[in-house]
């Protein structure tokens, strides 16, 4: 029979593999809790998920570029007293010409109402040809007691977009829009029933 | 870690000697006592677990509302049962059971690495599963699901407390598992026998070695995911929320990452127990060693990057569907070499069908049924049809309750004896065994044409039309209820008969180490160091 080695030298090498496992565990924590920001990262590069790309200006169309459809969508989250809805339901735009359109949004209460709104587009592999020049969706946006706005966005289609074997079919794309209440409103009007004061830039009411 | 030593040097003098009842059950160091602990522990879990399934079945067994007030309700069942079955069943048998009672031994060391650890280990389960089981009677209680996805498992439709204490009881049985990860990772790299190679290593140890890789990098995914929703319900971040710029289909990536390598970590420790009932009921050692050991390596690496097979229908573009089609058949090749290495096995062995073996073979035909299932439902074009129809719940029972639990069922029966010092009744096993076939068989096997037919999981009601199959499922899980009071009473009946075994009462097949000690073990196994051939 072999004599059993020294405990204080096992010990010691346990240790060692016992601390790089939980290296291991505190990586992945990490890593899981760096994925927040990655995600959006990796969502705002690749237009994965129909994001589209914003701030490049548009390079302006040229004479033998074709036209594709753009069509547009609204939704408002049943938390936030609102009317929003697209001003034209739909639009021709060449590729790389600037197109504008406007969205109407309608404060129904009378308070003012701060919401703010998520975006993409479909078909969602189109995120990383459609470009947003300006949009009120960047921001939060408030409206005094029953007004009423235009809200603007400006956007363009790289004409790359026809020469990508897997988007040259495509003739139309939707653009949406979800609106909510912003966190900041909600916790004016004391709407947050229990989670406490917010620590992030938004939340919508309970 | 420091005491780990001092027991050490604490055993030298007293070789024998056992302590008392509330120090040996309730501070345990022993990794035997503590796996008796983690079994009991799941038995008395799977009571509940079981007796869930049971009333939802009682609810589905005609159409209409029979037992349960609403729908919140039987979501409360659903999610309860998900989550027991999972954490406080299969993973306390199969890793803290019989990987505690069987990887020391088997690799020749005298204890887990950190006994300590190990105590802990056990005892952050037991709040976890009084918190979880707790959670049902507090509020309209926690009815997300066991996936939790947002923004149903947010304050706006899970509100109060329950969600937040089964969040809790996932955060402790987490740490409790990862815990037990780092144990035996240190106990097989370090405390191997001279001479156990890793390649000579038996394969329930390989099994355990995967299976704790697996949880020390999934489980911190999902515990910084429920962290994320409970700072969301409760603290006012937005990680998951979209009004504060948050995605809900973050959680989902979050939630897989863990999801999918956590059904390979309930089903390789039930592989491994499997590989040792094959070879020693047929007088072999097992077919294609090595391959079966790297086999479930590649198993384990590939489960990590193939998470969004759950998600087909999350809004994720074609080309992404692709991969994740073609990495998740990828699986079907080391599985594959799994169960044909099994079939190889038996192949001109000296087949004796005993109760162990009998429950290795159920397990064999039901994993493959819930493998080619499998391979159905890794198909994105299908699973549009398909997607949380009765077809998943049958496809993931079958690899699951039937998989795992038939995994179970054959370590108990192979170790009963080497446990407990007390041999079964073989007349009794197999009664058992056939009951529990039968009844699994007559319950899932009839989801898959309700799924078919379009029947969406996780309602309490259904359209007249679906009745027929449903009082099929509702009659076979009656007999596998029954099936499982009578694993009590074959349990009654072993330690009333007390017929006592020999160290290898299973003969020459049995060739891992833990046969060549007494049966129960002394309370210190391997003090001095076995020699491996």
């Amino acid at each position: 029979m072999i004599p059993r080695p020294d405990p204080a030298t096992v010990s010691k090498r346990n240790r060692r593999v016992a601390f790089a496992a939980a290296g291991f565990v505190t990586f992945m924590v990490g890593l899981s809790f760096a994925a927040v920001p990655l995600y959006t990262m990796f969502c705002q590069m690749t237009g994965y998920g129909g994001t589209p790309m914003l701030g490049q200006a548009a390079p302006g169309a040229q004479a033998d570029s074709r036209s594709i459809t753009i069509r547009f969508n609204a939704n408002t989250h049943p938390s936030l007293p609102w009317q929003f809805a697209p001003q034209q339901r739909s639009m021709d735009l060449r590729l790389g010409e600037e197109g504008m359109a406007f969205y109407e949004a309608r404060n129904l209460t009378d308070q003012s109402v701060s919401g703010v709104s998520t975006y993409n587009v479909t078909p969602e592999i189109v995120g990383r040809y459609f470009h947003k020049t300006a949009c009120f969706c960047f921001e939060d946006q408030t409206l005094e007691p029953n007004q009423r706005v235009d809200m603007p966005l400006a956007f363009w289609v790289d004409p790359r977009i026809a020469e990508d074997p897997q988007t040259r079919d495509i003739r139309t794309i939707t653009i949406n829009y979800t609106f909510f209440r912003s966190l900041h409103d909600a916790e004016r009007a004391g709407a947050l029933a229990n989670a406490g004061e917010h620590v992030g830039n938004a939340r919508f009411q309970r | 870690m420091a005491s780990s030593a001092n027991a050490h040097g604490h055993d030298d003098h007293h070789d024998h000697h056992t302590p008392g009842f509330v120090s040996r059950w309730f501070f345990s160091t022993n990794h035997k006592d503590i796996g008796t602990l983690y079994i009991i522990f799941s038995l008395i879990a799977a009571i509940v677990g079981i007796g869930l399934s049971f009333l939802m079945r009682l609810e589905l067994q005609q159409p209409g509302m029979q037992i349960f007030s609403d729908g919140q309700m039987w979501n409360v069942f659903v999610s309860a049962h998900g989550l027991i079955m999972v954490f406080f069943v299969i993973m306390p048998a199969l890793i803290g059971g019989f990987g505690n009672w069987f990887v020391p031994i088997m690799i020749g060391a005298p204890d887990m690495a950190f006994p300590r650890l190990n105590n802990i280990s056990f005892w952050l389960l037991v709040p976890a599963f009084l918190l979880l089981a707790g959670s049902m009677f507090v509020g309209q209680g926690a009815g997300a699901g066991w996936t939790i996805y947002p923004p149903l498992s947010d304050d706006t439709y899970q509100s109060g407390m329950s969600m937040d204490m089964a969040l809790f009881a996932l955060h402790l049985a987490g740490a409790s598992s990862i815990l037990g990860a780092v144990n035996f990772i240190t106990t097989i790299f370090n405390m191997r026998a001279p001479g156990m190679t890793l390649h000579k290593m038996p394969l329930f140890a390989w099994s355990m070695l995967v299976t704790a890789f697996l949880l020390l990098l999934s489980v911190p995914v999902l515990g910084g995911a429920i962290t994320m929703l409970i700072t969301d319900r409760n603290f006012g971040t937005s990680f998951f929320d979209p009004a504060g710029g948050g995605d809900p289909v973050l959680f989902q990536h979050l939630f897989w990452f863990f999801g999918h390598p956590e059904v390979y970590i309930m089903i390789l420790p039930a592989f491994g127990i499997i590989s040792h009932v094959i070879s020693t009921f047929s007088k072999k050692p097992i077919f294609g060693y090595l391959g079966m050991a790297y086999a479930m390596v590649a198993i384990g690496v590939v489960g990590f990057v193939v998470w969004a097979h759950h998600m087909y229908q999350s809004g994720i573009d074609v080309d992404t569907r692709a991969y994740f089609m073609a990495a998740t058949m990828v699986i079907a090749v080391p599985t594959g070499i799994k169960i044909f290495s099994w079939i190889a096995t038996m192949w001109g062995g000296s087949i004796r069908l005993e109760t162990p073996m009998l429950f290795a073979v159920g397990f064999i035909f039901l994993f493959t049924v819930g493998g080619v299932t499998g391979v159905v439902l890794a198909n994105a074009g299908v699973t549009q049809i398909l997607h949380n129809t009765y077809y998943v719940v049958a496809h993931f029972h079958y690899v699951l309750s039937l998989g795992a639990v038939f995994g179970i069922y054959a370590g108990i029966y192979y170790w009963m004896g080497k446990m407990s010092g007390y041999q079964y009744s073989e007349t009794l096993g197999r009664i058992h065994f056939w009951m529990t076939f039968i009844g699994v068989n007559l319950t899932f096997f009839p989801m898959h044409f309700l799924g078919n037919q379009g029947m969406p999981r996780r309602y309490p009601d259904y359209p007249d039309a679906f009745w027929g199959w449903n009082l099929v499922a509702s009659l076979g899980a009656y007999i596998s209820v029954a099936s499982f009071l009578f694993f009590f009473y074959v349990m009654f009946d072993t330690f009333r008969r007390k017929v006592r075994v020999p160290g290898n009462y299973w003969g020459e097949g049995a060739t891992t180490l833990e046969w060549q000690v007494s049966s129960p073990p002394p309370f210190h196994t391997f003090d001095e160091l076995p020699r491996i051939r």
